[in-house]
């Protein structure tokens, strides 16, 4: 009953504009920032390294292949790959420049990444659909192979891996086995919460309108003067470079140093799932999606002992694990017949119903 | 100079002066190629009579060398073990249409896209559940496979053939042939065709495409058995052949998504190339090409031809 928009009028072109045309929305979405700082004080660092952290990564991940996949329709197998870029270049220029701020690198990296994205993008002007995906894969497939063969990336360490040196803003650790899981997470929301923003307004202007046209129907957005070069290219430039950026964070902030492996085909696939689940084409989605395909498998994992149990039903942590996939692909494609448009929409039809609540007529 | 040498002369240079070196390279590339090509077969039978990408067809060949060999190894007999993991298949193939297809009809490509990737997780989980996670060995004698070599001299050096690789080729070519029949001449066959054409036009001449889609998602289990037991004897019966199976994708592409034809053609020129590469060029920049060698042949063949070699020409209106 408090979610109404009578007596809300919009007086301007700027008011009917606006992401947030609701007084209530926008203290929503004021009260879900304040929210999750507020959980770094609050929450246990099981919860910020094992759930915050990641489910925000992954989050930040899924709005750079949204932005690709789902604003401007070219489906990319090759998300993991980006993120290995911004990973390793990030730790490159850590290293050879390690008196400069690695807040500053963590956002310098994803320029790396967007340029080899825009690379690899260059085949979207004459192949589409699923052939396209293919494409991507040969991204995937030569990166991680580069990863692995090129020495000079991770500074010729014998272990082959990436390691997160100790890094410090105002004194305070937040890259290195010392930083806390609080600081790091604060570290993360406020990057992923400006990089959300930041792509809002990305998607709401004129750049997201050309993306939006170019998906819809390229030939025709191509006859109304939109130049698909530019357009495709720039989109998998600002998609990379998320997730460049994501990368950079879930080594340094997240695993505190990982190998070439995280950055396989697996992972391409699991931000697909994410975006897909999530919505294609929204942003509030790419976090529903997140939240779903990695903390769902996290909750199973808790719950499916617990009401096992009573059962007399022992079972060991292999047979959880089998059911944790069994039940998650049950999931999906439950999802998919339900709502094939996401939890994104989901979630805007119960807005809808909410504001006529309870009196729908 | 000297890089230009060794990339653009060399390995031509050692191509002469050994060719049964590369003859032998060439037998392995076409070996391979045969199985890709038959993993392919898989992803065009749906792909044609449903426009499902159908990302589960890896976890299928798994799956179907899994319960071959989980069956056989619960004491059933290898020929009633392989009847058994045919009617698998079937059943799998029912409980797909009912359960994942048919609620999903008419959705985007994507989304059925997405479904198949549900079941593939689903499968994966299921899979290890029932047989475990760990690899199995393929029963090769109690199917009458042969093993072994035959060494043949020729060229001034001897190339060495797997029976496994030659039987592996034989029953690839055989299979190949039935489909190609099957397409051609039966009742069914001709329907899948005209399902392929239009679903719409399919439907309206009376033809069932529940039925349809039942028949080409169970077609596409018996190849995916067939590759199973091939691939599986090769490098063992474990959920890492489903990664193998990605190698079917360049094949997809470079001989278009709907082209039986093509899924061969493309499947040797992938597998011949790659060993080839792998083989002649790999060790200039470190070996280990042969992951993603194949994407890029096919990326450079796509940016000629969009649709891949066989596929239908795009058209595109406003």
């Amino acid at each position: 009953m408090l979610y109404r928009e009578a007596g809300q009028f919009k007086t301007s072109y700027v008011a009917d504009s606006a992401i947030f045309p609701l007084r209530q929305d926008r203290i929503g979405i004021g009260l879900i920032i304040l929210a999750a700082y507020a959980l770094a004080f609050i929450g246990n660092s099981f919860l910020l390294q094992a759930v915050m952290i990641p489910f925000l990564v992954f989050s930040l991940a899924s709005i750079g292949l949204n932005i690709l996949t789902g604003y401007t329709g070219l489906l990319s197998l090759g998300t993991g790959a980006f993120m290995g870029v911004g990973a390793y270049a990030c730790y490159k220029l850590m290293t050879a420049f390690p008196e400069v701020n690695v807040i500053v690198w963590i956002f310098v990296s994803g320029f790396f990444s967007a340029a080899i994205g825009a690379l690899f993008g260059l085949p979207s002007l004459r192949i589409k659909g699923f052939y396209l995906a293919v494409a991507t894969l040969a991204a995937q497939f030569f990166l991680q192979w580069c990863f692995i063969r090129i020495p000079w990336l991770v500074n010729y360490n014998v272990s082959g891996a990436l390691d997160a040196p100790l890094r410090t803003l105002f004194g305070i650790p937040i890259v290195g086995a010392t930083a806390t899981p609080q600081t790091r997470y604060l570290v993360v929301l406020t990057i992923v919460i400006l990089l959300t923003w930041l792509a809002s307004n990305l998607v709401h202007g004129r750049i997201g309108r050309m993306w939006i046209a170019i998906r819809d129907m390229d030939l025709a957005a191509e006859l109304m003067g939109i130049r698909p070069l530019q357009t495709k290219l720039l989109a998998f430039a600002v998609s990379s470079y998320y997730c460049g950026v994501a990368g950079a964070l879930l080594v340094f902030l997240w695993y505190g140093g990982a190998e070439y492996d995280v950055f396989n085909i697996n992972q391409s696939f699991f931000i697909l799932f994410m975006v897909i689940i999530g919505g294609l084409g929204s942003l509030i989605g790419s976090f529903f999606g997140a939240a779903l395909i990695f903390i769902l498998p996290i909750v199973l994992g808790i719950v499916l002992p617990a009401i096992l149990s009573p059962f007399g039903i022992s079972v060991g942590a292999d047979v959880i694990e089998h059911l944790r996939f069994m039940i998650v692909g049950a999931l999906i494609i439950f999802f998919l017949i339900v709502e094939p448009h996401g939890l994104a929409r989901l979630w805007q039809i119960g807005k809808q119903k909410l504001l006529v609540w309870p009196f729908p007529y | 100079m000297d890089i230009l040498y060794k990339i653009l002369i060399e390995p031509f240079v050692f191509m002469g002066e050994a060719p049964d070196l590369l003859i032998q390279t060439l037998w392995e590339g076409l070996v391979s190629g045969v199985l890709y090509a038959l993993i392919a077969l898989g992803f065009v039978l749906i792909f044609k009579a449903s426009g499902v990408f159908n990302f589960a067809q890896g976890i299928m060949v798994v799956f179907a060398a899994l319960t071959l060999v989980g069956l056989y190894e619960k004491g059933v007999p290898a020929f009633l073990a392989l009847i058994l993991a045919a009617v698998t298949m079937l059943v799998l193939a029912v409980l797909v249409e009912r359960i994942v297809l048919r609620p999903l009809v008419n959705q985007p490509d994507i989304i059925l896209f997405m479904a198949t990737f549900g079941l593939t997780y689903f499968l994966i989980g299921f899979g290890e559940l029932i047989f475990g996670g760990n690899p199995k060995e393929m029963i090769t004698d109690a199917l009458f496979l042969p093993q072994g070599t035959t060494e043949l001299d020729m060229l001034g050096g001897r190339v060495r053939l797997q029976h496994l690789d030659i039987a592996a080729a034989v029953i690839a070519s055989i299979m190949i042939g039935l489909l190609a029949v099957f397409f051609s001449k039966t009742r069914i066959g001709r329907a899948l065709r005209a399902v392929a054409d239009s679903h719409k036009a399919a439907l309206s001449v009376g033809i069932s495409l529940n039925q349809i889609w039942v028949i080409v998602w169970f077609a596409a289990g018996i190849v995916a058995l067939v590759a199973g037991i091939m691939w599986g004897a090769r490098s063992g019966v474990s959920f890492s052949l489903q990664i193998i199976a990605l190698k079917a994708l360049p094949v997809l592409i470079l001989g278009g998504f709907t082209s039986i034809p093509g899924a061969i053609i493309g499947g040797l020129i992938i597998g011949v190339g790659e060993k080839i590469g792998e083989f002649y060029w790999g060790p200039l920049v470190g070996g280990g090409v042969e992951t993603w060698l194949a994407y890029v042949i096919a990326l450079i063949f796509l940016l000629y031809r969009p649709q891949g070699l066989f596929g239908e020409k795009i058209i595109e209106r406003i």
